[in-house]
């Protein structure tokens, strides 16, 4: 079927909507001072804290995701269906619930304080906090892509390799990982995105203290109060960045129709 | 490597049944039979992919697997070299890289074994593949690839299902002749696996028949011929093949072959050329007395053998090489057919079919 112009009207008008708030950002920004506000210390120590707190958490993300998309790919036990649920829940759980969570998890009184005090560690409102929270709201992408990526391998390769006399651990390197190569690049730009825009858990769990805990997003939200113009300027910056990464990932997700 | 190739696969998979019995000494026994027989099913249990459900598979004197033993070797410590159906080449390796895993996975260092690598692409007229990504080959080249792959294993059993396959008929006799020298230089079990006789029949000294997930027959070429085990048999791998030169004599072609000399269609074929010809021994027809039919091709010669099988008997005479007539039982008696009685045998040229070797 070609497509229709009702359709076509419509996905226009729908267009508009996702691009208004978009040339709003670009429209209200005030260019003749958003480079020394963007230049700021505030904001220069916020974006480095983003950046690597969002890449701690692609890392840390990577460790979670990929043996649990392995086994949710490949492994048949009771429960799974649950343990996929599980995973993935925090891709629909409203950030904030995520922040509470993490507290009575990881928080003094929470579940694991005692622990962690004894150890000498107190998370909360700290850096590692932010990548916690990071990594708790963006690793199921990673989960997600990795597990349809492990689906959509063709065993038989591995095979092969392992007729050829490959161990397990040289299958995975030389087979297995080559093989999800568009999967693992899709699922950290999704996941690296994901982080660097996460701020309900973040300001629940990390709190928002400038240089400390303070990424972009809360930085944005801070300055929306005293210069609404650095926010805009802020906002699209960060709205820059996610374009990019998402239009990087769209090879890797969804196939150009020809 | 000291002895051959012991199995008894049992084994189930998706409603189909495979019980096979096979042995295999060192040189190369092809596993013969029809689509659906089980002959993959076979390989990929030899390989260690299928597990047993019972049975056991040894090689070289060492147990492979044996399920009541709870014995199970992974593939790789199998020292296989498996050429698949489809050529399960590495999408992001080259050729050459591809060919050189093998080694590569044994600890071969690099250089050795891209050399070695690259020795084989040749010998399978692939040389100038080694650089080309298996995307970007054709059917017929990554086959090639891929047995190079199988071969520069160093394997101990190599299991080639149809590696021929897909080799168009340009190809396919140069790398027939390439494979049946690495399998003549070769010294452990190679098993292939084809639907077609008359690879079979040139590429194997042996010869196992796969009907139905069972062995139905195990032997040389002349014993098939002889004494075919079931009709399938009978009617593809129970065929006279001759095996000699084509020579142009007058305005006709002629297959040299051993003592005989058998007026053929060349075909494609051109005169000097190496050739196989099939002839079903059913398309012979055998009289005491010269016939004068529009039969070109007369061969006398002296009964060497009889089998008889049903309403069949198949009849062998003492020609070189020898010839397998397939006539009913009643003109068997009827003509007084027995052994040493001298005959003449009247092969119809249309009934020749010639491939190149």
């Amino acid at each position: 079927m070609r497509t229709p112009r009702l359709i076509a009207g419509l996905a226009a008008l729908a267009a508009v909507f996702f691009a208004l708030p978009l040339v709003g950002l670009v429209a209200e920004t005030p260019w003749g001072s958003a480079g020394s506000a963007l230049l700021s210390q505030q904001v220069m120590r916020a974006a480095g804290l983003s950046v690597i707190a969002s890449t701690a958490a692609v890392v840390l993300g990577l460790a979670l995701a990929f043996p649990l998309a392995w086994v949710l790919a490949r492994a048949h036990f009771p429960g799974r269906r649950w343990l996929r649920g599980l995973v993935l829940l925090p891709m629909v759980l409203p950030p904030v619930v995520a922040g509470v969570g993490l507290l009575t998890a990881f928080g003094r009184r929470g579940l694991l304080g005692g622990v962690l005090e004894a150890a000498g560690l107190s998370i909360p409102f700290t850096t590692a906090a932010v990548v916690l929270a990071a990594t708790f709201v963006s690793a199921p992408f990673l989960v997600v892509t990795l597990e349809a990526g492990l689906v959509g391998l063709d065993r038989r390769l591995e095979d092969a390799a392992a007729t050829l006399g490959a161990s397990d651990a040289r299958i995975l390197v030389t087979v297995v990982l080559p093989g999800l190569r568009p999967s693992l690049a899709a699922g950290i730009a999704l996941s690296w995105t994901r982080a660097l825009g996460e701020f309900g858990a973040t300001i629940t769990f990390a709190g928002n203290l400038r240089g400390r805990t303070q990424t972009m997003p809360l930085a944005v939200y801070e300055m929306l109060q005293t210069d609404a113009g650095a926010a805009i300027a802020l906002s699209v910056v960060l709205l820059a960045i996610c374009l990019l990464a998402v239009v990087a990932v769209r090879g890797g997700m969804f196939r150009e129709p020809t | 490597m000291i002895g051959g190739l012991e199995a008894r696969v049992e084994t189930a998979r998706g409603g189909f049944a495979l019980a096979a019995e096979l042995s295999a000494p060192r040189g190369t026994t092809a596993l013969l039979g029809p689509n659906g027989a089980g002959k993959s099913t076979l390989v990929a249990a030899l390989a260690g992919l299928v597990p047993l459900a019972g049975g056991r598979v040894a090689a070289g004197g060492r147990m492979w697997e044996d399920p009541a033993a709870g014995i199970r070797l992974p593939p790789r410590d199998r020292r296989i070299g498996v050429a698949f159906q489809e050529p399960r080449l590495f999408p992001s390796r080259t050729a050459l890289d591809n060919v050189a895993y093998g080694p590569r996975s044994r600890g071969i260092p690099r250089a050795e074994a891209r050399s070695r690598a690259r020795a084989w692409l040749e010998r399978l007229s692939a040389g100038h593949l080694a650089g080309r990504k298996p995307a970007s080959l054709s059917g017929g080249e990554a086959q090639r690839v891929a047995l190079a792959r199988a071969l520069a294993t160093g394997a101990e059993v190599l299991l080639l299902d149809e590696p021929l396959s897909a080799q168009d008929i340009e190809a396919r006799s140069a790398v027939r002749r390439a494979l049946a020298d690495a399998l003549a230089g070769f010294d452990g079990v190679a098993l292939i696996v084809t639907h077609d006789p008359v690879e079979a029949l040139t590429l194997a000294e042996r010869v196992a028949v796969l009907e139905g997930g069972r062995i139905v027959q195990e032997g040389d070429a002349e014993s098939l011929r002889r004494r075919p085990a079931s009709p399938w048999v009978a009617a593809l791998a129970g065929v006279n093949l001759l095996r000699g030169r084509l020579v142009a004599a007058g305005t006709e072609s002629r297959l040299e072959c051993g003592e005989l000399s058998l007026t053929v269609l060349p075909g494609a074929l051109a005169a000097g050329a190496e050739v196989a010809a099939v002839v079903p021994p059913r398309t012979i027809t055998l009289s005491l007395e010269p016939p004068r039919g529009s039969a070109r091709n007369v061969i006398a010669g002296r009964v060497a053998s009889i089998d008889t099988t049903g309403d069949r008997a198949r009849v062998t005479l003492d020609t070189l090489p020898p010839l397998t007539a397939e006539i009913t039982r009643k003109s068997l008696g009827e003509l007084g057919i027995a052994e040493g009685i001298a005959v003449h045998a009247a092969i119809k040229v249309t009934e020749i079919e010639t491939f190149p070797a």
